[in-house]
């Protein structure tokens, strides 16, 4: 009987006088989805930063001791100084994989950042002054948001003479773009008619003021969430253009769909080769989703019950 | 109701349009210019000039757009580079494979996506839920590319249940009425043809359809969640129905409102999945037109096939827009 | 569901009533799958064909299905480079060399019942020679490479007389390339009545892109083994049958089905599966897991070239030989042939493989040593060198199987001695060869050669013989040394005359790095026999039989 009387207590109190986002933080840490989604991104991003101190070799280094054994049809493994052996030029297999990591992030971050920056200000721009300014912005949007993405991506991808990694990120980036604008526009929409913003304007606060200061903060809630969850497609589709041969254009650049793609005709030879690319990119993808999806789930103000 | 689709036909109009001057202004964004690249890197000054009086973009720029309109309008997308035939008369060709494909796959993602779905909502909280969730998530983070080699070493080379990739096997010798492999062979009653195209699509079909499977999955079951939750539902349960009337004439029925809306999404986004599925099998589609257009660079194939994916997406939603204001009539007034 | 269903079924709906429409029924032939002697061969295509016109190819993907329908004058032994009589019985040429008599094969007829006879023949020179649309000429790469051009504007044909059974070529001048170049398959001889009824040299050409006529798309007419059946353009396939009435060893196959498979690895899947009893040029990569799998593969001996082209017009500091030959000592040659390419494949010291007549055993060396690159880089004052590297992506050649890899390789070896490499990846067939070889945008490159006969000057010749885009200006010695080679009458003289080109190739000029010469592999199921790999990638089929498992 305590038990439950004191359950409910607790549960008042975590409700009482704290913020949405306190609050989400808790349930957040409540959530098995959202531990197992963060402790993968938190090594994904450790291991990338750290790369270059875990690495034991350089990206592009060819080794002989590797060199010696290789063959086209027979790949050395793991030997001393090297843990996973050699890939398919000689070279060390274990520190690709590891400083790829970074390569990955740095091509994730970007295009997720870089899409969100445009499209929160396109966004907030036709949220804050409606009017013909939003009708053009959205039904720019809209049509970009008819094309599927990976076809847009694919059609930016190509206006490049030379692929290479920043045509990969704008591609990607560009993609972005029309989902966070709409997202930000409808969440500056709904606030437009909220009391805090009327009482704002009453008070007569600026406009650009109510914009940055109140409605701005106020919209960031589902772009994170949104932001999270590009991240892991924005890695995807990175890894899909590589596969098309729109991906980067130095292939000796350590990078997980680039080492996937490029390892597709040794799959016999050493499946590893395209299998540890490939789950590195599944986990770190499932990982965001994950925390993206546990993250939206916090912030459902529905989730407050 | 008529004038409810009347205005939804109306809107999609300037829609289209905007389009139009999307790939219009690609196509002017193009390294060196639309003749540069229609002329691919053989392009000399003498042979671009002559190209541009060809193609009119030596004109104002709004002349170009209403004459490049014009021939969008009619069908004509110039000829392909790599193989020198219309645009259209390869799209026409290929059209079917993918359309074959892309049924397939939303078969496979709506005949095993909602009963999951249901299932997971119903159990909400136990280790069916929690397999059902992960799986989905999982399977959004496969690179689709990859699942397609994993599917084809493993049920294709190793244990042979499948053909590893194309439509039909060289001997079946099929006769193409539509163009439709399934069909032509219950067409023409070479039963053993439709058979055969069936097999081969099998695993490619699987692979294109994950993602929307596990989208599916997931609308089902947060969608069955909200309509249990619902005051209605618990008013049906208060009256005494039985729990399994309430399940199949409310929840089930309200609860597949939004999936529906998921199903035409996932129709639209089908084709940019096609690309990767159909270079992984071999599958002569849309998909490999586009794949084979992008690798050379052939841009007026790879202009036609990007308008119109995004013409079946926007069409797609336009029919699921209408057929849902079928269903619901709330849609119509607002 | 209700919106589900109705979705659903108007889909189906619509879908059956535009099939249903058409009028439907089986044209499939009946009868032939009982008495099947040969069966039929499926053979995994890396790409499509452009075309069936012989003349208008230059392609290995085309030449392919042409080598089956088609016959050429003189031909070459099975799985050799020497000359063999094909619908020549005997050819003599003038002392001067240029005229050449041919002695027409009895009793050959083409595909469509016309006889084939020395009128035939002169026909098609003629038709070649005299080629008058700009389209049409700018397709015909062999020929305009080998007779130097088109009748009264530089070329080198000049008539062609059918006199009884002899067919009599005269030329204006001598050529070092005959009669070995009279086997290209490009100058493979056509039915005239098929090239007038469909309207053969009518290629029109609209920006970059080609339209060719019936004849080369849907009406090939040859003399070979095997017939034209079908090209489905759908499922990518094209079909030959058994040419009863061939005038040599006839084929054992009922039917011969090329299936065009872009992927690699589905071409290999395909096979493991059974699926298609055979494909070109396997990666070496896959050669143990394909053999122990129990498919044969078959290894061509080595007739190409491997190198990596310099192109002296971008970049100034590569026209210092120092620079050049520094690239060359930079390059770990023999770690690459060992890691990257099939066994018995060798570092090549010269632009040519040794079983070419005018190969010189004893040229300038270039041996790995990193050390003696720097300084040479260092003499010449070209220490901070960038350079635009070209490769090709999304392709493999019987020299190069896997561009990516190689590139990676030379680049890294580059960076070692200091110079930095800005790598350019570039589809095959979607701008590099156009980058390379007509706009030379390149600094370096990769690119090779299979020989198309055994001729110095099919190797050097091509490749400096001449000014070209690829390799930007040289010193015009070179270009009039090799030329001067081709032009000796004299065969002992000629080999000479080759032999000191390649010498001073290799130590005064360097044009460019040769890497290596290795084995090309043609792959084919356990049940296949009869398949003779050939140096030259000519493969005939009608040897091939297939027994039924």
């Amino acid at each position: 009987m305590t038990s439950v009387l004191a359950r409910r207590r607790n549960r008042i109190d975590d409700l009482g006088g704290r913020s949405l986002s306190a609050d989400a933080l808790i349930r957040l840490r409540r959530n098995p989805v959202a531990i197992v989604g963060a402790v993968i991104i938190g090594l994904f991003v450790l291991v990338s930063i750290f790369a270059p101190l875990i690495a034991p070799h350089d990206a592009a280094a060819v080794f002989p001791e590797l060199q010696r054994n290789l063959r086209p049809d027979s790949i050395p493994g793991a030997q001393p100084g090297f843990p996973l052996g050699s890939d398919q030029n000689g070279r060390d297999f274990f520190s690709r994989l590891i400083l790829a990591s970074r390569q990955t992030l740095i091509v994730g971050v970007l295009a997720t950042l870089i899409g969100l920056v445009l499209g929160v200000v396109i966004g907030a721009l036709a949220g804050a002054f409606g009017g013909w300014v939003d009708t053009v912005l959205m039904r720019v949007t809209d049509v970009l948001l008819s094309i599927p993405s990976l076809l847009l991506a694919i059609s930016i991808a190509a206006l490049a003479a030379q692929p290479s990694q920043t045509t990969v990120i704008i591609a990607v980036a560009l993609v972005n773009v029309p989902i966070f604008a709409r997202l930000l526009r409808g969440s500056m929409l709904a606030q437009r008619e909220s009391d805090h913003v009327l009482a704002a304007t009453s008070l007569g606060v600026k406009r650009s003021a109510i914009v940055i200061r109140h409605m701005l903060p106020n919209a960031m809630g589902p772009v994170i969430v949104q932001a999270t969850l590009t991240l892991a497609t924005s890695i995807l589709d990175a890894a899909a253009l590589s596969f098309l041969g729109l991906g980067d254009g130095d292939p000796a650049r350590a990078e997980w769909g680039l080492m996937l793609a490029n390892a597709q005709a040794y799959l016999d030879v050493r499946p590893a080769l395209a299998f540890y690319p490939a789950i590195a990119i599944i986990l770190v993808a499932l990982g965001f989703t994950l925390l993206g999806e546990a993250l939206r789930e916090a912030l459902d103000p529905k989730g407050r019950r | 109701m008529l004038r409810f689709i009347v205005r939804r036909l109306i809107q999609v109009v300037p829609t289209l349009l905007l389009l139009s001057v999307l790939i219009f202004a690609w196509l002017r964004s193009l390294p060196g210019g639309p003749a540069a690249a229609l002329l691919g890197d053989k392009a000399t000054p003498e042979k671009i000039a002559e190209l541009n009086t060809v193609l009119g973009l030596d004109q104002p720029i709004p002349v170009q757009y209403v004459k490049f309109l014009g021939r969008a309008l009619t069908g004509d997308f110039g000829n392909s580079l790599i193989t020198g035939q219309p645009v259209t008369a390869e799209i026409a060709r290929a059209l079917p494979a993918t359309i074959e494909l892309s049924i397939a796959a939303l078969l496979i993602a709506v005949v095993l996506g909602i009963p999951l779905g249901y299932v997971a909502a119903r159990y909400r909280g136990r280790p069916l839920d929690t397999a059902t969730v992960i799986g989905t998530l999982v399977g959004v983070a496969v690179p689709v590319f990859f699942l397609g080699y994993l599917l084809k070493q493993w049920f294709a080379v190793d244990l042979g249940w499948f053909p590893p990739s194309g439509r039909q096997a060289v001997d079946i010798d099929a006769t193409h009425v539509t163009g439709f492999a399934i069909l032509d062979g219950l067409v023409t009653r070479e039963f053993d043809a439709s058979w055969d195209a069936i097999v081969h699509l099998v695993l490619p079909a699987i692979a294109l359809a994950t993602i929307p499977l596990a989208v599916i999955v997931r609308i089902t079951r947060a969608s069955v969640l909200d309509v249990m939750g619902s005051d209605f539902v618990r008013t049906a349960n208060s009256k005494g129905l039985a729990p399994s009337t309430v399940r199949e004439r409310h929840v089930l029925r309200n609860a597949l409102l939004p999936v529906s809306t998921t199903i035409g999404l996932q129709t639209g986004l089908l084709l940019a999945g096609a690309v990767l599925t159909e270079k992984v099998f071999v599958w002569g589609g849309l998909g490999t037109l586009l794949a084979d257009a992008i690798t050379r660079r052939d841009y007026p194939r790879l202009q036609a096939v990007v308008l119109l994916g995004a013409l079946v997406y926007v069409l797609v939603n336009l029919l699921v827009d209408l057929s849902y204001a079928l269903i619901d009539p709330r849609v119509r007034v607002r | 569901m209700p919106t589900t269903r109705r979705l659903l079924a108007g889909i189906a709906a619509g879908v059956l009533t535009v099939s249903l429409a058409a009028c439907a029924s089986s044209d499939r032939g009946t009868g032939d799958a009982a008495a099947a002697t040969g069966g039929t061969m499926v053979f995994g295509a890396a790409g499509a064909p452009k075309n069936f016109d012989p003349i208008f190819n230059d392609d290995g993907e085309s030449f392919r299905p042409i080598r089956q329908m088609y016959d050429t004058l003189i031909t070459y032994k099975p799985g050799t480079t020497e000359l063999s009589p094909g619908l020549a019985t005997a050819w003599e040429s003038s002392p001067d060399g240029k005229q050449w008599t041919f002695t027409i094969r009895e009793g050959v007829t083409f595909s469509d019942g016309t006889a084939l006879d020395a009128a035939a023949v002169c026909a098609n020179f003629d038709r070649w020679g005299t080629m008058s649309s700009e389209a049409a000429q700018s397709n015909m790469i062999y020929y305009a490479d080998v007779f130097e051009g088109f009748k009264g504007a530089g070329g080198i044909y000049d008539s062609c007389q059918a006199n009884g059974n002899q067919a009599v070529l005269s030329l204006t001048k001598y050529k070092g390339a005959f009669p070995a170049a009279f086997g290209l398959t490009a100058f493979s001889i056509s039915s005239p009545a098929a090239l007038q009824q469909f309207d053969a040299n009518n290629v029109t050409q609209s920006g970059d892109s080609f339209s060719y006529p019936a004849y080369a798309t849907d009406h090939p007419t040859g003399t070979g083994a095997f017939k034209f059946e079908s090209y489905d353009r759908t499922a990518n396939t094209i079909t030959l049958v058994r040419n009863d009435q061939y005038w040599g060893e006839k084929a054992k196959l009922d039917k011969l089905v090329f299936r065009v498979i872009p992927d690699e690895n589905a071409r290999k899947q395909e096979l493991t599966a059974g699926t298609i009893d055979g494909y070109d040029l396997p990666s070496p990569a896959d050669y143990a897991s394909l053999k122990s799998a129990g498919q044969q593969v078959l290894i061509r001996d080595p007739f190409n070239v491997l190198y990596m082209g310099i192109n002296t017009k971008n970049n100034p500091a590569l026209q210092d030989i120092r620079v050049r030959q520094a690239l060359a000592y930079a390059i770990d040659r023999q770690a690459l042939v060992q890691t990257k390419l099939p066994e018995g494949a060798e570092v090549a010291t010269q632009f040519m493989p040794q079983t070419v007549e005018g190969y010189a055993g004893d040229v300038q060396q270039y041996a790995f040593d990193p050390d003696k690159a720097k300084q040479l880089l260092a003499e010449a004052g070209a220490s901070n060198l960038t350079l635009n590297f070209y490769y090709p992506t999304e392709v493999s050649r019987p020299y190069m199987p896997n561009p990516t890899d190689i590139f990676q390789l030379i680049a890294e070896n580059l960076r070692q001695v200091g110079i930095t490499v800005n790598p350019v990846p570039r589809p095959w067939n979607g701008g590099f060869k156009d980058d390379v070889q007509t706009a030379g945008k390149q600094d370096l490159h990769l690119l090779g050669w299979t020989g198309d006969y055994n001729d110095a000057g099919n190797f050097i010749g091509t490749f400096f013989g001449r000014e070209k885009a690829e390799f930007g200006p040289e010193d015009p010695a070179m270009y009039s040394e090799i030329t001067a080679a081709d032009a000796v009458v004299d065969p002992a003289g000629k080999k000479a005359a080759y032999e000191q080109a390649n010498r001073d190739l290799m130590a005064k000029y360097l044009p460019a790095v040769p890497i290596s010469s290795s084995p090309p592999a043609i792959v084919v199921g356990p049940g296949i026999q009869g398949l003779v790999p050939s140096p030259l990638t000519d493969e005939r089929f009608n040897t091939v039989s297939k027994t039924q498992s």
